[in-house]
């Protein structure tokens, strides 16, 4: 059985899915359990490989390769969309409101489905060697999403949230391709790991090299919500339904830093094109930390603040891409997942029981639901960097790594100042949650599921911030 | 063993939040607390020490130790945290956030001294901020929210200042460990001593970076205003004699200049706002923040000349002596505002005819905090002074480190002033309407005073006790 199977399996179980819910009555949710259950048997499958052969075949050699690092992301894809559809699956409420005309959720039972698609393609992202293969895989994860984020039909906001983020997604898909064409035309191939070779030769034109990877870089920033492209993700984040949002901020942008990394990598390595490259992702990192970070500072909304602070994490991110130390960014995007899908649970019970994202929304929940109020400030404790979280050490290894490359000093002080402003506007929640009076004195009541696994990522968060070996043992080093 | 006593703050504060009886708990834990360090530091074979790898790739460790100075500090935490504590008085219902934060920010802070690894140095201390940033903003007074947000931010620049030049040192040395500290290549010194005097500096309240602490402490709950001012202050200036000094020797001597004028500005400037100060709170938090300026002359003399053998014993003598004093300061300052309902000065006076046994231990605060010989405060500072001059004879000049400890000397005459003018128009003169139906220290809030004043006199007559472990 060769690795590349369990793509396929993936989406054969998503179209079995579709068929089963096209036929199935009576709540819709259920399906949304049964693709988790599905994902798990495919996450369980990506743990412990089974002895048998585990070579990818001479002809899908050069799309496909499997590597600690390939399974490190699918485990990452695989676990977000399990809890995307926990999410969703409590998040059915508002859904139903959204989607059908009476509220019995009868057009919902897509929105179970489609993200185990997105969640092959995200698979197959991690695992591509090749630009045509990268792109198959994007276009899956990218046309997918575009059907998920305006899935609340009746929602003004989600339908505008699905327009802009078609629009400015295709726009970065021609992006894409028109880079690959002049990669293609300045190297005369599309495989990946012929590409050190080829830049050692120095036989290839290095303009339009260095404009096909200009291309490029605009199209992955868009994934990843990098200045100058980041444009979209404030708005597709608040319109879109929030586990749509959380598997965006997570699932969306930890694909699209891999392919980054694996497209940037031969062209860091190689002296021609090194010092251009490295230049031109340490401005975007400075530029994007700036934006992300000052423009989080005024949001009233928990939502928005959330595509802001995504953004900031962001330019944490580009700074380690940038130095070449990969295996940061993978740890910071692991970490990452735990903390923003903690945050995104809380802000999808209270966006269920109180219909707003606002932050005031979250006042007094200190009273309303301790145990709640204490996650989400873990939550937002670790996406602040606050050490003996998990999220300190992503930062920690991000600093570590952008000393080590001895960047500019301007660099560092912008990252200082992004520290200390992502203090402000975390705690400013934490704030609302303990400081201010409950708009109502019911009590908040928590579903299981979102019991359960609030449970689990506060727990890993404080365990890994106090021993993050296991995340690296994982990424095999 | 080490662990312990981290463990017993930690898994006490938790087991609050469970739902414990708060102020048993807390009681329980402090005293278990004093038990433990008793008996680390008398039997030093028993107190192994205890290290767990966490991390392969840099090493790093969980490694706590006891060594001279970080023994010292132990000592001043356990203390501080048993009579916080019994300070102040609880708002009716919040005692799981009063009790459970007072216990988390002690972990931290014995964390960080027991630490040998450089990163969970830096942790621990990090584990106090939002813990405060709970407990000023929700269950404190005055301009709770605005000085809850500053001490904040301002702690959380400081330590990613810190945390850069942390990384700098080590990113050269290799190593997280305690025992690889070493001096690194010269021509980065500069950059890392810079770093870590602005981070460090930042957490010590160095002048200007100092105007979120005075407002802080004031607005502080008094359990977090003691651990804050008497024992978390106390981490920037442990970091900077143990890692700053060793790793950046040439760079802290670089640096002097700019280390002795800022610490004068601690004094000098200051003091001279505490002398303006009309409430009693913000007059102890600027005068906290005066304080370190003598720590930092110590620090300045270290860095002068390395081999100077007083200027480290000054320091850490005065480290404890003044966390002694402050929290007694602002434990007492909780008591006079429950029996007279005000701090402001103007609104005191003649307190020492309805509550005597106050007005002494008040008085012998203030004396400590003054200088005045017989208590610890005085052994410190006369030991700073000298350590200014040691190794000195007329010929070499006036350095930096000489003038700057002559100037610094006006610093006693200052906290003098402040003091004694606070003291008698608070206890002394005619009865007010505020204090003419005050009661006098009850039973319960004399054992943290008393513990605190009678450390202050043992250290004070015989500072040995203290100086033994360095």
């Amino acid at each position: 059985m060769s690795p590349h199977i369990i793509e396929f399996i993936t989406v054969g179980f998503g179209l079995l899915l579709l068929m089963f819910e096209a036929f199935s009555k009576g709540n819709k949710s259920r399906i949304g359990l049964l693709a988790a259950a599905g994902l798990a048997v495919i996450l369980g499958m990506l743990l412990c490989p089974a002895p048998c052969c585990y070579e990818v075949p001479a002809w899908m050699e050069r799309f496909y390769d499997d590597n600690a690092v390939a399974r490190f992301y699918k485990i990452i894809a695989v676990l977000s969309t399990i809890l995307v559809l926990l999410m969703a699956v409590d998040f059915r409420k508002v859904l139903a409101k959204f989607s059908a005309s009476d509220d019995s959720g009868s057009g919902t039972g897509e929105f179970y489905c489609l993200p185990v698609f997105a969640c092959a393609g995200l698979m197959w992202m991690a695992s591509a060697t090749d630009l045509v293969s990268i792109f198959v895989a994007l276009e899956l994860v990218t046309i997918t999403f575009y059907v998920m984020v305006a899935f609340m039909r009746r929602n003004v906001g989600s339908l505008e949230a699905g327009v802009k983020y078609l629009i400015l997604g295709a726009l970065s898909t021609g992006f894409l391709v028109y880079g690959i064409a002049w990669i293609y035309g300045a190297l005369g191939t599309t495989d990946i790991s012929l590409f050190s070779n080829l830049l050692e030769e120095g036989t290839f034109n290095r303009s339009y090299l260095l404009f096909g990877i200009a291309l490029m870089l605009i199209a992955l920033g868009f994934k990843v919500g990098a200045v100058p492209m980041q444009l979209w993700i404030p708005d597709v984040y608040q319109g879109a339904p929030t586990p749509i949002t959380a598997y965006l901020s997570v699932a969306s942008k930890a694909a699209g830093f891999l392919v980054l990394m694996t497209i940037i990598k031969p062209f860091l390595d190689s002296e021609a094109t090194r010092h251009a490259v490295m230049c031109t992702l340490l401005i975007m990192a400075g530029a994007t930390l700036l934006y992300g970070n000052l423009a989080a500072i005024s949001q009233n909304n928990f939502k928005r603040l959330l595509a802001y602070s995504s953004i900031a994490h962001a330019g944490f991110l580009l700074i380690g891409v940038a130095t070449g130390d990969f295996t940061s960014v993978s740890f910071y995007l692991a970490t990452y997942l735990l903390m923003t899908f903690a945050a995104f649970f809380v802000l999808a019970l209270v966006r269920s029981e109180e219909e707003s994202d606002e932050i005031d929304a979250f006042d007094g929940l200190g009273k309303r639901n301790p145990v709640l109020a204490f996650a989400l400030t873990i939550s937002m404790a670790a996406l602040a960097g606050i050490p003996l979280t998990a999220g300190f050490w992503g930062k920690f290894f991000i600093f570590k790594a952008a000393i080590a490359a001895e960047v500019s000093w301007v660099l560092i002080v912008i990252a200082f100042i992004s520290v200390a402003a992502g203090f402000y506007y975390y705690l400013k929640v934490v704030k609302a949650m303990y400081w201010n009076a409950p708009r109502q004195e019911k009590a908040i009541a928590v579903p299981i599921i979102t019991k359960v696994v609030l449970l689990v990522l506060t727990a890993a968060i404080l365990i890994l911030g106090i021993y993050p070996q296991p995340v690296l043992d994982l990424l095999g080093k | 063993m080490l662990l312990a006593l981290i463990l017993i703050p930690l898994l006490a504060a938790l087991a609050i939040l469970g739902g414990t009886p708060a102020r048993l708990t807390a009681i329980i834990a402090s005293l278990a607390n004093i038990l433990v360090a008793t008996v680390a530091l008398s039997c030093p074979a028993c107190a192994n020490g205890f290290s767990l790898q966490v991390l392969a790739d840099p090493q790093i460790h969980l490694s706590l130790g006891l060594s001279g100075i970080s023994a010292v500090m132990l000592i001043l935490s356990v203390i501080v945290t048993l009579t916080a504590v019994y300070s102040g008085k609880c708002p009716e219902g919040r005692e799981k956030l009063w009790f459970s934060s007072t216990l988390f920010i002690a972990a931290g802070a014995i964390g960080a001294f027991l630490s040998t690894d450089v990163f969970f140095f830096y942790a621990f201390h990090e584990l106090a901020l939002i813990p405060t940033f709970l407990m000023i903003g929700i269950l404190g007074r005055g301009d709770r929210k605005e000085a809850a947000w500053k001490i904040t931010i301002y702690l959380a620049f400081g330590s990613i200042v810190l945390l850069a030049g942390l990384l700098l040192a080590t990113n050269h040395l290799g190593s997280f460990a305690f025992e690889d500290l070493a001096a690194i290549p010269a021509e980065d010194q500069n950059t890392v001593a810079l770093l870590l005097i602005i981070g460090f500096g930042t957490l010590v309240s160095l002048f200007p970076l100092h105007s979120w602490a005075a407002p802080a402490y004031a607005s502080a709950p008094t359990p977090v205003a003691m651990l804050h001012a008497g024992v978390m202050k106390k981490f920037g200036l442990y970091g900077l004699l143990v890692i700053g000094m060793k790793v950046a020797p040439q760079g802290m001597l670089h640096w002097l200049p700019w280390i002795c004028v800022l610490l004068l500005g601690n004094i000098i400037w200051v003091g001279l706002v505490t002398i303006n100060q009309k409430r009693l709170d913000l007059m102890l938090g600027n005068s906290s923040v005066m304080h370190m300026g003598y720590i930092f002359l110590a620090i300045a003399a270290l860095a002068a000349n390395p081999d100077n053998s007083i200027a480290l014993p000054a320091a850490v003598l005065l480290m404890f002596a003044h966390g002694i004093s402050i929290a007694l300061l602002f434990s007492l300052t909780s008591v006079v505002e429950n029996k007279t309902g005000t701090l402001e000065i103007s609104q005191l006076g003649g307190l020492a005819k309805t509550a005597p046994a106050l007005a002494f231990l008040f008085g012998l605060a203030g004396m400590a905090s003054i200088g005045l010989p017989g208590l610890a405060n005085f052994a410190g500072e006369v030991m700073v002074f000298f350590a200014g001059f040691a190794d000195w004879s007329p010929s070499d000049g006036l350095g930096w480190v000489q003038i700057t400890t002559i100037i610094a000397l006006w610093g006693v005459v200052i906290s003098a002033v402040y003091m004694l003018r606070a003291y008698r128009n608070s206890f002394q003169g005619p009865l007010v309407k505020s204090t003419e139906n005050a009661s006098d220290i009850h039973y319960c809030e004399k054992i943290p005073a008393y513990v605190l004043a009678v450390t202050l006199l043992v250290v004070g007559i015989y500072p040995q006790i203290i100086l033994q472990f360095l």
